[in-house]
Parts: C-alpha cells; structure tokens; sequence
C-alpha cells in the first residue's frame, strides 16, 4: 500500500509518519503531483494559522490538486478545516469539499481547547470498533459545526464536529497520530478503507 | 468533556534522564524514550522534556532525542529548557515535538513569543514562568527560578496571553519541592484572569493535591516529577481517584 502525506510546509507531519509507521507501514512525504496521484491513501496535514497555511498550499499548486482525489483522503486539525468552505481563521477560503464554514470558539471557554476530549454519534467506517465516547486529543481554537458530513461529535461549548466525510474524503478534527491507541485504531482504520 | 490533564515531566541532561527514576521495570533508567513509553502505556495524557544539559552540542542531542520520542510515543509532548529563537523551535518542531515552552528567552524577548506562535501557531507555544511570592506579591523569576525580576506574575501573564501564547506552564517555586501542595491561590487567579489553559507545576505530593488543583486551583492541567518517578503515585490510581472526586479525566 502506498501512503502519502501531502508536503506543503504546514505542520508537524514527522509524527503522523511515525504513527503509519507504528502500524507496520511507510508513509511517504511529498509535495509531488504523480506520487501523491499515485498513491492509495493520502494524508493531509496542518497545524498552524488558517491563511497562511493556505497560503502555502496555493504555492505548492495543491489547492487545486486535492479536491480531485479519487482515493481515500484523510484530512488532520488545520487539514480538515482547509477542505472545509471557509474559515474564519485569516478569513480564510477553504477546498470547498465539506459544506460548512468553520468558526471560533467564543470566550465563554478557554481557547484553545488543548487536550483530550470524548467523540460520540460515530457513523462511518472510520470508526469501526471505537466506543462511544472514546477520548481523543484536539488542540484548536476553530471549529466546524454540525452538518450533513458530521460523522463524530465531541463537545466543547458546544457540539462541534470532531469528524466529517463527504465521499472519499475524511476529515478529523482531532490528532489521530496523538490519540494514544484509539487514534492508532482510527488511523488503521483510514488505511483499510477500499 | 474536555478532561483535566496528568503530566510527568522529565529533567533531560545530555539526551538522558537526571536524577533517581525508580523503575525497576526499566532496562535502562536513563533513557528518556523507554520511560516515555512507560507513561504513555500508563495512562499520562501528555509528556514534557525539560533538557538541563548545557554543552555545545545540546541542540543536536536534543533534536536526536526528540526524534526518538516521537517515533515511539503515541501522546502529546512538549520539550522545553534553553530555547531561544524561531530555528531552535523549528528544529524541535520538524524533528517530531508537539509544543516547544519557552521561559527566560520569552521575558528577555517578549517578541517571541508574538514572531512563534505567527509562525508556528499559538496551539504549540507554551510560555513557561517561574514565580515566588515576596512580601504578599508574585515576581516572576529567571533561570530554573534563580533570578528575580521585577514583573509582577499576574501582569506577565496577561502579556503572554496577548502576546500569543496557547498555554501557560506555571511553577511557584515556593512550592516546588516541598510536596505541600500547588499553589491553588494563585493557579485560582491566573485561571480567572486569562482565558488559555493553565498547567499547575510545583508541590505535588500526594493524590489530593491533584484533586485540589483542579477544583480550587482550577487547573487545566497538572505537572509533576518525583511523585511519578518515584512511584509514590501511579497515574492510573491517581486518574481513578480523581474521576471518583468528580473531575473529568481519561481513563
């Protein structure tokens, strides 16, 4: 199987290689066209601020590439958020893949939320025997709202999104590579998907 | 519900553990990754790598080791001790860490913290501070909490809140090491007055100082040492005793 991790300067992907790689495969890193059109499963990373992310994947050409993926695409944190319409991050213009707009937590809570909270409503083959209320790690102070992609809930101020998919298309909210086993099981799962 | 987070720190020198560990179970108690390993089996919610070494060579050994932490460790780390610039974040970053925490640099150079978290993003900056109580007032203090400033406790974090920080690591050095207890009061306020989450360091020395932390220190999180290494405290019965106290954690 073929794993890439898309390379666009945006974020801490040594740790999601290593991950792949604690489930007995390799990941590649790139930011190369064929390779990434090539693969089985692509990854898409991102932590940082929204626009400059963004940003940097315009540069890389990716912008365009992504929403054209026909093989399973796992978009991770900032990732996930960038396949989304819009955010409100740098006033931001997503990927368009998953339709709904993402937005602050208001200052009723601390932001970030840093740490593990617990997913819920899980629908999808992602999370084939995960547990209802499951913990999983999350540091972000932007969020998707529930939508007609929700496939995971957690809650904080609110219910959020921790989850979306749209076709083959799968976004986290949370940091599967840093979700201890749970995220090891979710991140395995992702590999299994046809 | 977000849980309240358990946090063994560990003091690094030359890319390895200081101080006593008493892990019989350790092949080798001075290797910082197999320890790692050890509390993220055992149900910590996050790792910090305090590194103490101050040899020429510190910046790569660090990195070497970050590397390898983050090959085995499926939790959050941050590694902090000596960092300095927007390359020694960068290196830290690349090489596999979750956060970097900055301290003296940050109240040399409060500019910083504003130029890494516009580059890195807020979620991966924690500013460390040191602090002492003089004569009724806070005072923040440099150098492993040698040196006393001038800046007020309070005043200084505010300033690296709005400054960008995305977490605050906060040690009273009138606690640390005494296993008294944290500094609840001022934890209390610091929790009140700014609106990032708050990690209580300094006084640990049995369960209930946790449940107290996170009740009238009103702590996100909570830092300790010894009482981990020791084993005075195993984190899983610490983590039972504190969801039967009411206060959400993962277990």
């Amino acid at each position: 199987m073929k794993i890439v991790i898309i390379n666009y300067g945006a974020g801490n992907i040594q740790s999601i290689k290593f991950a792949i790689q604690r489930l007995g495969y390799e990941a590649v890193l790139t930011s190369d066209v064929n390779e990434i059109l090539a693969a089985d499963k692509v990854i898409f990373p991102g932590v940082g601020e929204a626009s400059s992310a963004m940003h940097k994947l315009k540069a890389s050409g990716l912008d365009a590439l992504v929403p054209t993926l026909k093989q399973p695409v796992l978009g991770i944190c900032l990732g996930m958020q960038l396949m989304c319409n819009a955010t409100e991050e740098g006033d931001t213009k997503g990927l368009g893949i998953f339709d709904v707009d993402v937005v602050k937590f208001s200052k009723k809570v601390k932001v970030p939320q840093i740490g593990w909270n617990q997913i819920a409503n899980l629908k999808s083959d992602l999370f084939s025997g995960i547990s209802e209320g499951e913990y999983i790690y999350l540091v972000h102070s932007f969020y998707a709202p529930i939508c007609k992609e929700t496939i995971a809930t957690s809650e904080y101020e609110l219910e959020y999104s921790a989850a979306l998919q749209k076709n083959n298309f799968y976004g986290t909210q949370f940091h599967p590579e840093k979700s201890s086993s749970v995220g090891e099981k979710i991140l395995m799962n992702f590999l299994r998907i046809k | 519900m977000l849980t309240k987070r358990i946090i063994p720190c560990l003091d690094i020198k030359d890319g390895r553990t200081v101080k006593g560990i008493n892990f019989v179970d350790l092949r080798d108690a001075g290797d910082p990754v197999e320890l790692a390993e050890i509390y993220a089996n055992s149900g910590a919610d996050e790792l910090v790598f305090l590194d103490i070494s101050a040899t020429e060579e510190k910046r790569k050994t660090l990195a070497d080791l970050v590397y390898r932490v983050a090959e085995k460790v499926n939790i959050p780390f941050t590694v902090g001790g000596g960092i300095a610039s927007i390359e020694d974040v960068d290196m830290l970053l690349q090489n596999g860490a979750d956060k970097v925490s900055i301290n003296s640099s940050a109240v040399k150079n409060p500019q910083l913290i504003n130029d890494l978290s516009a580059k890195f993003g807020s979620q991966c900056i924690v500013v460390a501070i040191d602090a002492k109580l003089i004569e009724g007032e806070w005072i923040v203090h440099l150098v492993g909490g040698k040196v006393p400033t001038e800046i007020r406790l309070f005043d200084w974090a505010k300033e690296v809140e709005e400054r960008g920080a995305g977490e605050i690591l906060f040690t009273s050095m009138d606690n640390d090491g005494t296993k008294d207890g944290f500094a609840n009061e001022a934890l209390a306020r610091l929790s009140t007055e700014l609106n990032i989450p708050i990690i209580a360091s300094g006084g640990a020395g049995n369960m209930q100082h946790f449940t107290d932390t996170f009740i009238e220190g009103k702590a996100d999180a909570a830092l300790a040492a010894s009482v981990f290494h020791f084993k005075e405290i195993e984190i899983v019965d610490l983590k039972k005793e504190l969801k039967d106290n009411g206060i959400p954690v993962r277990i």
